[in-house]
């Protein structure tokens, strides 16, 4: 049986008039369905260029994504992307925003309602229904943005640093809420992040990226058992070993930007 | 002291500087009416019916003018907006054209409609049409890429994207050019109705200019200032404040 999500050999080269910049130098790796797989790296190792890759946002260099063996060629909602900025659309409330993918779908209005209710419950935001966005906070706009996203009920979910630009106490709420969400829904979920506590509260399996142009360097199984939570002794020891490895790629990032600068 | 209270003091203040400066007969009364003569001529030209009837032949002209705008406008401004061709194309010449004072086109509208009302509406759609094309344009080009990453990630490609996501994310660009273009046409109206007799308030204008009558000449700029103003007050502002709150865009303010 295929795995879930294939990525096999994917590089993407980026080329301007002035230089040509390879994001991604040859990235592969499977998903198994009811994983959660964090990829960890460096800003700017291209790990949102590999997650938009895999939505079918971008279209790779070399290589190619497979969703249970099919290629992908396009965005599609068995891969729903969260991104940093929840990107709810502001002109409709926060159950509008939900419905926003099933409208697409030929659902009875009936399922439509039972589904947004079904997904609101799932991240508490039950009774916020006819609330516009920019009236509720940033921890709360990303619960719709997975509300909104699951209820698609997507094969694949792919986040992209959904928790960067939350406080530290909303960041640990839905650190907790999304770890039992994954177990109730048994989603897949492909994680990006550049905080390595972060990818072991979350994860099953770490993958770590390389500075620029990215590949997998390691791979770090998590077995601290849940829930998890960012101040685990056993997962700040643990972080210990990956921090290590993050720092030296964190490093030559910054020494190849420092090459940039000079060689301009 | 602020809000209406200041405002009403203001206004006192100018209407008394004015009698004042008129009391001082530096100008001739021909030159300089008295406020007291504009109010006069105000209340005749209601009394006798010429205020209304312009009133209403110019606003006839300025709804059927703006409504032809709107409806060429804003969709050929929703398309050029979204084909790259059209936009470099058609987008070039309309960007262009905005730099002619609507009023230009008064010479080449009466060489085809000849001395018509169809001549009048002309110059209005071409003073108002352009800048609400231009709005929609700006509003579809200015949607924000999360927003159509994010809906196509979920699904949606084509019409759905556009009717659902680019649309109303372009809403407050539209609803800015359609202020502006109720401006727009009210001045090529008036600009119209000067050089070009037919009824309407810009013919009392002219009028009031041959009969000597500051008074009245006076007294139709005041209308003229009102009418523009309630329309502004009374439709676009509160169209656009819903709007901009319920898109977020005007916290803190």
């Amino acid at each position: 049986m295929n795995p879930k999500l294939e990525v096999v050999g994917i590089r993407k080269v980026f080329a301007t008039r002035r230089r040509t910049t390879e994001a991604l130098g040859g990235v592969s790796f499977n998903v198994e369905a009811g994983e959660f797989v964090c990829v960890l790296g460096p800003s700017g190792c291209g790990k949102s260029t590999l997650l938009n890759v895999i939505a079918g946002l971008e279209r790779p260099t070399q290589g190619e994504v497979r969703m249970d063996g099919a290629p992908v060629l396009a965005p599609g909602r068995d891969r729903v992307v969260i991104f940093q900025e929840a990107a709810l659309f502001p002109w409709l409330t926060v159950r509008s925003n939900v419905q926003f993918g099933l409208r697409l779908l030929s659902l009875s209005a009936r399922e439509r309602e039972r589904r947004v209710e079904e997904y609101l419950e799932l991240v508490g935001m039950r009774g916020f229904e006819r609330v516009y966005i920019h009236e509720i906070s940033g921890g709360m706009k990303q619960r719709v943005a997975l509300a909104r996203a699951l209820a698609l009920n997507p094969q694949v979910l792919l986040m992209d640093e959904p928790f960067a630009a939350l406080d530290a106490q909303s960041r640990d709420t839905l650190h907790a809420e999304l770890q039992s969400i994954w177990a109730q829904t048994g989603t897949t979920i492909l994680f990006v992040t550049h905080n390595v506590r972060e990818a072991l509260v979350l994860g099953t399996r770490v993958l770590l990226m390389s500075a620029r142009p990215g590949r997998i360097k390691h791979e770090y199984p998590v077995r601290i058992p849940r829930p998890r939570h960012i101040e685990d002794y056993a997962l700040v020891d643990a972080a210990q070993e990956v921090l290590a490895d993050l720092r030296e790629e964190v490093l030559r990032a910054e020494e190849e930007v420092g090459y940039d600068r000079l060689a301009r | 002291m602020t809000g209406w209270r200041a405002r009403l003091l203001f206004f006192l203040a100018l209407l008394l500087g004015w009698q004042a400066l008129y009391s001082l007969h530096v100008w001739p009364p021909y030159l300089f009416p008295s406020s007291w003569s504009v109010a006069t001529s105000l209340g005749l030209g209601f009394a006798d019916g010429s205020f209304p009837l312009a009133i209403l032949v110019s606003l006839r002209r300025i709804l059927i003018g703006y409504a032809i705008s709107l409806v060429v406008g804003v969709p050929l401004g929703l398309l050029i907006g979204r084909v790259r061709l059209l936009q470099e194309t058609l987008g070039t010449v309309i960007l262009g054209l905005q730099a002619l004072p609507s009023i230009c086109w008064l010479p080449l509208a009466i060489l085809w409609f000849g001395l018509s009302e169809k001549a009048i509406l002309f110059v209005v759609v071409m003073g108002a049409v352009l800048s609400i094309c231009l709005s929609a344009v700006d509003g579809v080009r200015n949607t924000p890429p999360l927003f159509l990453r994010a809906a196509r990630t979920m699904g949606a490609e084509g019409w759905p994207l556009y009717w659902r996501v680019i649309l109303p994310a372009a809403l407050p660009a539209i609803i800015t050019g359609m202020k502006l273009g109720w401006s727009f046409a009210w001045r090529s109206l008036m600009a119209g109705e000067l050089l070009y007799v037919s009824l309407g308030l810009g013919q009392l204008l002219t009028l009031g200019r041959e009969l000597n009558d500051m008074g009245r000449v006076m007294a139709v700029m005041l209308v003229i200032v009102m009418l523009g103003l309630t329309v502004d007050r009374l439709l676009f502002a509160p169209a656009e404040r819903r709007v901009r709150e319920r898109w977020g865009l005007n916290l803190g303010s």
